[in-house]
């Protein structure tokens, strides 16, 4: 773990609502992207000469193109119940980390140049100018939102600060503005497929390298194929599943639910990552041309049914966008909806009796599990609403003795974020993910206490990536958090094949040396 | 006073037509923008009638800002449920004959006016004493409230303290109806009390007080999720597809 050059924060039993300290994360600036990487995504490489002009065109065109920009802009009454919402605000104290605050920042500029009270009362209702330094509270602040929701959650009107955030970096990006982070990766999957920028060739190797590894241990030959046409299920799934600790564990776990169902599926190359990066940065364009690939790989493969893999942005945009984005998905299996969570795929196949587990498996430890935010508030799980909590914790408590939930007021629909979703996981913005894990954190501290609780399991990327670095900043383990088709693994009893009799004698393979090397990579794949 | 009578003829002319001319402006917009993505903040209702359920409650228990924070609940409830026994209660001005059952909600009015103040004042004190919804209050804000707080107080001076010749208002109003203006009580209440109505009607198609149409049209509150069954997609976004 790196030494922390900021004042990490004390956990407390309950997350208390801090006095606010304006200012405090002033300082916190995310690396640019550099004009190559600008120019992958259609956008100019540096801040344009006319940008004010520029910007304020660029947010007219969005004021039309979205309804929920236009509503929001005009609808918040400053009531402040979305104040203490944020977990950046709880962790930060800085004010500007309010949800309402956050807004205000592109609030104030759209009532300047769009409404008649900001025109011509610009004090009265806190109107201002687009400057330079309004731009760089913009940088500053919209990456610090993760986009996760919950604030929109408590407002009166469903404001939606995410939104507001996205639609901010979008009219950044328009004037020569981005992030490194996000706008390296989404380069990276146009170029090579993935986030991680694994070619095919190394997935192809690593996969191989993974049936190998599950042989050893249990004896059964699980398959995890790819590219393979006629597949019935194409699963898509994080490119963090692939190589990093915990994820790949999950992936281990989606690959024995699939041989114990006796259904065929394929991962895809080409669409090699589930991660659409495209709507943290709010661009409807680049985020259809990412989701166009899951398109263009089902048809190759001629699949009938797509599944996606553990990760929670991934999944808003899988199942609330992709019929939108990549649809209409008529030439699939109509059985089925499309996409499926592997949670779903899981779900069905306990329900109908098709999964032995041996409980027994995990009883070494004491399980909690973290909502993520964007499966909690923007997505759906089976057919009734707030599926998206059930089911997981139907699966854990279908593998596992021993669990218990965090405080109510931090689960379901009102969880915390991680601390690292929407575009922030990324090392230049340690801090932000240190401290704006806190809310999570004292949640989980509260359950390790008072339950024994000794691992948290999640079903996205990004939180498994994000916790994986933060907790020892907290003083726990990296490994307390889990992969929950992790726990479906190491339950699962598996039915042998007919070639899997005989024992395997060459036992050279070290397990261990995927979990060293590419824990670094994990921060990129989510 | 024929000259302040044709003062207030006209202002309230003008006063409706701003904000019914400004509002209409404003649903129009609102309506004609598409929604390209689903995002309704889930759980949501999978059907239309869930959906309908969910707004309802949202516009008369204000569900959300229960769950968000109990004191703004209690206090902007108060404030709004107070506002509309209040405006029934005036609608007996603008009505010949008066409905039954705006007669019976008469004395509820008085009531509705005094949980108006109370509502008010409780989240007045807010923006002073909550240091982070100070920090997001600005002045209009503050003149916001103002405004309302000095309609309900003179509303009630009128009704318990100096009382004003309510007939002569209603033959005042009925007449603006036929464009038959008849004179209007000179008392300086009054003419306080409906010149901050008129402000408030002006202002409210280019305020914050447009919270309440945008609450119909808030894309978080009123979708269906849906998504999966069927295929949901905005002109514009259509248009890419095609290229
Ligand atoms: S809860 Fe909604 S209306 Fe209230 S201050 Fe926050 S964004 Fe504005
Ligand atoms: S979306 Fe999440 S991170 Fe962004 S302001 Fe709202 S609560 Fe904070």
């Amino acid at each position: 773990m790196a030494k922390a050059t900021f004042e990490v924060p004390e956990l407390t039993q309950y997350t208390e609502v801090p006095a606010i300290q304006p200012g405090a994360m002033a300082h916190s600036a995310t690396f640019k992207a550099k004009e190559e990487f600008q120019k992958d995504l259609g956008f100019p490489g540096e801040l344009v000469d006319d940008w004010q002009s520029k910007a304020i065109d660029k947010m007219g065109e969005l004021l039309g193109r979205y309804r929920s920009l236009q509503v929001y802009m005009d609808a918040c009454v400053k009531c402040g119940a979305c104040t203490d919402k944020c977990h950046y605000f709880l962790g930060t104290k800085d004010p500007k980390n309010m949800p309402v605050a956050r807004q205000d920042l592109m609030r104030k500029v759209y009532r300047r140049y769009f409404t008649w009270g900001g025109r011509l009362f610009p004090k009265l209702v806190g109107a201002e100018d687009f400057t330079k330094e309004v731009l760089d509270d913009w940088y500053c602040y919209f990456h610090q939102c993760s986009q996760c929701r919950r604030c929109s959650v408590f407002c009166p009107y469903g404001i939606d600060t995410a939104e507001i955030s996205m639609a901010a970096r979008e009219i950044m990006d328009s004037i020569g503005v981005g992030q490194k982070y996000c706008n390296e990766i989404i380069g990276k999957v146009y170029k090579i497929g993935n986030n991680l920028g694994l070619p095919g060739p190394a997935l192809i190797d690593t996969l191989e390298g993974l049936e190998e590894d599950v042989y050893d241990e249990t004896g059964v030959k699980v398959r995890y194929p790819i590219d393979e046409e006629g597949a019935e299920v194409l699963l898509v799934t994080p490119s963090a599943d692939f190589f990093a600790e915990p994820h790949v564990d999950g992936l281990i776990g989606y690959g024995k639910v699939f041989h114990e169902a006796g259904i065929s599926w394929t991962m895809s190359t080409h669409a090699s990552e589930a991660a659409n990066f495209g709507m943290f940065i709010g661009s409807y364009e680049n985020m259809r041309r990412v989701a166009q690939r899951i398109r263009e790989a089902a048809i190759q493969l001629k699949v009938k049914r797509i599944v996606f893999g553990e990760c929670g942005h991934a999944w808003r945009v899988a199942y609330s966008f992709l019929n939108t984005l990549a649809g209409p998905w008529d030439f699939l299996d109509p059985r089925y909806p499309v996409p499926q969570h592997i949670c779903e795929f899981t779900y069905e196949l306990i329900q109908e009796g098709k999964l032995t587990f041996d409980k027994s498996e995990n009883d070494d430890k004491v399980l909690t599990y973290h909502d993520s935010c964007n499966v909690a508030r923007a997505s759906r799980m089976g057919d009734m609403p707030g599926g998206q909590f059930e089911i997981p914790r139907a699966i854990i408590r279908a593998t596992c003795n021993h669990f218990y939930d965090m405080d109510e007021d931090t689960i379901r629909d009102r969880t915390f974020c991680c601390g690292g979703g929407g575009g922030l996981l990324t090392d230049d913005l340690m801090e932000v993910r240190v401290k704006g894990a806190k809310p999570r954190l004292d949640a989980l501290n509260n359950v390790i206490q008072e339950k024994g609780v000794t691992h948290m399991a999640a079903i996205c990327a990004i939180c498994k990536t994000q916790f994986s670095k933060v907790l020892p900043y907290y003083g726990m383990e990296m490994d307390q958090i889990l992969s929950l088709h992790q726990l479906v693994s190491n339950a699962i009893v598996l039915t042998p094949g007919p070639d899997d009799e005989e024992e395997d004698e060459d036992d050279d393979l070290d397990g261990g040396d995927l979990d060293n090397d590419n824990e670094e990579m994990g921060d990129e794949a989510a | 006073m024929a000259f302040l009578t044709n003062f207030y003829a006209f202002l309230f002319y003008f006063a409706a037509f701003v904000l019914v001319s400004g509002l209409a402006f404003k649903i129009v917009q609102y309506s004609r923008t598409p929604a390209p993505l689903k995002i309704p903040t889930t759980p949501a209702p999978t059907k239309r009638s869930g959906v309908v359920f969910r707004m309802m409650r949202e516009v008369v228990l204000f569900e959300s800002l229960f769950r968000g924070n109990k004191w703004t609940w209690i206090f902007g409830w108060m404030f709004h449920f107070g506002l509309f026994l209040v405006t029934l209660r005036h609608l007996r001005y603008f009505m010949e004959p008066v409905p039954f059952l705006i007669q019976l909600v008469q004395p509820f009015g008085i009531y509705g006016g005094l949980a108006m103040i109370v509502g008010l004042a409780g989240l007045w004190i807010r923006r002073f004493y909550v240091d982070r919804v100070k920090y997001i209050t600005s002045l209009s804000d503050h003149l916001i409230l103002g405004l309302l707080v000095l309609i309900g107080c003179t509303g009630l001076l009128m009704k318990f303290v100096f009382h004003v010749d309510v007939v002569e208002i209603k033959t005042f109003y009925q007449g603006l109806y036929s464009f038959d203006i008849k004179p209007l009580p000179a008392d300086p209440l009054l003419m306080l009390h409906l010149f901050l109505v008129a402000s408030l009607m002006i202002i409210f198609p280019y305020s914050k007080l447009l919270h309440a149409p945008g609450l119909f049209f808030s894309p978080t509150r009123n979708q269906v999720d849906n998504p999966r069954e069927q295929r949901h997609i905005a002109p514009w976004a259509k248009r890419l597809e095609q290229q």
